[in-house]
């Protein structure tokens, strides 16, 4: 569903600001996987989600989603076949604009927007139908602005605006980093239940270890730009977050290792 | 104030609503702050008059200005977009470009219209004097214009362009094309302000090389004024509230030109407006200053 080629980035290239935040990903994810991306602070996690969502071009590579190389695609146009999640509830909402307006936008999503209305009460129905099912009370609340809501409110609604049209691919970016813990686990259990429900392909970059194993069915861990670590199916069940914590290190303390080499 | 003056005002504050719109368009909506509206007024004048006296109908000529000005907008919307030059900056470029188109397209410093036909001219035989016509014409003209901008805004593809404005890396995640909704958006304000320049010339009977100078300001003053005076997240009720602070403005102007305790002349009107505009967005919660106060009375 989603094949990474040989995907490289590198930020000011030339300058003493050079970044190479991804050296050479691949990566292979079949339809209906759930994949959990881990790796440390300028690892390339988030590099390597907004290379799949457009925002960032890479300097070599190839992109392809469900078939389509998307690699020259601008942002708007992948919309239509990945949906993302921000990890800053701010920035996947529109705080100026209602809640149901907010869902309009996102009901617009891969499709061509006329000019029709963008809320009836056929459309109305169908979000108020939507947000119901999140248990939050906010169906009564279609009409306020978005920006009234709470940080995990808003990541709720960004997720049911992610699946409001029928999509292949869901993208998270550590969308549940800014929440309190009791939201978290809100989301969380939100997001397992709409990849199940929709079987989404899913790609969910997270800070949490614990989450890494938890949730999905593969584990990727970037460090430097790299993967350095893919885990799936039985062996991956048998991994607990200490035999994780232990492969992290081992990934850097090898890189000392080879530091050292250099030196002598 | 007298009653010719009153309508006088109503109807200069209802020519000035279609330079609210367009000014809410950009500066709202979009979150683009456009100051070419100072070029596309009289733009929308000059090609008017120009074509007017050349033998066209008024109407055709009203049309292709509000294409002239919907030109101008997308040069600025292009200078920002394809090039990356300010977005003020761009729209000072296209303002002072224009200064030389509109000299270009009238011949001379100003025209005259009196003696020519008007979009008016086919009313003018019900018996209706002009200094009722205008104001009742004016306000036909933007209620129409008000009506189909508040609709196209409610429309799936209006949505794209506020939440363009908005958020744009948001608008994009949802697939809306938000460099096209910026030129769309900016087409279209620019067409609306040249709408007002158009029908400024006409009803005034000239268009002159100088009358665009602080027409962004007067736009922006009405779009406040109106934010002062009906606050709602409706954007039908924003779009009425241009139109509405465009023509509380002009009163208000009227009222305080007219008042001799102040001893205010006509030519203190940009000196007034400046302040107004300036008050208006240093008093703490600039977009509603009144509440502002009211909130700050009823703390103690």
């Amino acid at each position: 569903m989603i094949r990474v080629e040989d995907l490289e980035v590198t930020f000011s290239p030339g300058t003493a600001m050079e970044t190479r935040a991804l050296q050479g990903v691949t990566l292979d994810i079949a339809a209906g996987e759930f994949v959990t991306v881990i790796g440390s602070n300028g690892a390339g996690k988030s590099t390597l989600l907004n290379c799949l969502t457009g925002d960032v071009a890479p300097s070599r590579g190839r992109i392809l989603i469900d078939g389509s190389e998307v690699t020259r695609w601008p942002a708007e146009r992948r919309s239509g076949l990945a949906a993302r999640v921000f990890q800053d509830p701010m920035a996947g909402t529109c705080e100026g604009l209602t809640i149901e307006e907010n869902l309009a936008l996102a009901a617009g999503r891969g499709a061509r927007r006329g000019f029709g209305l963008a809320l009836d009460a056929v459309r109305r129905a169908e979000f108020r139908a939507r947000i119901a099912r999140l248990g939050l009370g906010l169906e009564d609340r279609l009409g306020d602005l978005m920006g009234l809501l709470s940080g995990g409110q808003r990541q709720a609604v960004s997720l049911i605006m992610a699946t409001l049209r029928p999509t292949k691919v869901l993208l998270l970016d550590e969308h549940t980093a800014a929440l309190d813990p009791r939201m978290q686990d809100f989301v969380l259990k939100l997001t397992r239940d709409l990849v199940e429900a929709e079987r989404l392909t899913t790609l969910m970059v997270t800070h949490s270890m614990r989450q890494a194993l938890a949730f999905g069915s593969r584990t990727v861990m970037l460090h430097e730009g790299r993967v350095v670590f893919d885990v799936r199916g039985p062996e991956r069940l048998e991994l607990g977050v200490p035999d994780l914590m232990a492969l992290f290190t081992k990934v850097r303390g090898e890189e000392l290792d080879s530091d050292k080499l250099l030196l002598d | 104030m007298n009653e010719i003056a009153f309508l006088g005002a109503l109807e200069i504050g209802l020519v000035y609503g279609l330079v609210a719109l367009g000014v809410f368009l950009s500066f709202r909506v979009l979150n683009f702050p456009d100051l070419t509206v100072d070029g596309s007024f009289p733009l929308g004048a000059a090609v008017t008059a120009a074509l007017i006296v050349a033998g066209t109908d008024p109407y055709l000529a009203t049309g292709v200005a509000m294409l002239a000005g919907a030109a101008a907008g997308m040069v600025t919307a292009f200078l920002n977009l394809r090039f990356r030059i300010l977005h003020l900056l761009a729209s000072i470029l296209t303002m002072i470009a224009l200064y030389s188109i509109n000299l270009r397209i009238m011949g001379r410093p100003n025209l005259a219209l009196i003696t020519e036909p008007t979009v008016l001219t086919p009313f003018e035989g019900l018996g209706l004097p002009g200094f009722y016509l205008k104001p009742l014409f004016a306000l036909a003209v933007v209620l129409l214009v008000g009506g189909l901008l508040a609709r196209f805004l409610a429309s799936d593809y209006g949505l794209g362009l506020r939440a363009t404005g908005a958020n744009a890396r948001m608008a994009r995640a949802q697939g809306v094309a938000t460099g096209r909704s910026t030129y769309v958006g900016m087409a279209l304000s620019n067409a609306l302000v040249a709408l007002g320049g158009a029908l400024f010339a006409q009803m005034n009977g000239f268009a002159d090389i100088t009358m665009g100078t602080g027409t962004i300001v007067v736009g922006l003053a009405a779009v406040i004024v109106g934010e002062v005076v009906l606050r709602s997240r409706l954007v039908v009720i924003a779009v009425v509230a241009c139109v509405l602070g465009s023509v509380v403005y002009r009163i208000a102007i009227a009222l305080a030109l007219n008042a001799d305790v102040l001893g205010l002349q006509s030519s203190d009107l940009n000196l007034v407006t400046a302040i107004l505009v300036a008050g208006a967005l240093i008093l703490p919660g600039a977009r509603n200053p009144i509440k502002a106060l009211f909130a700050k009375a009823g703390a103690r």
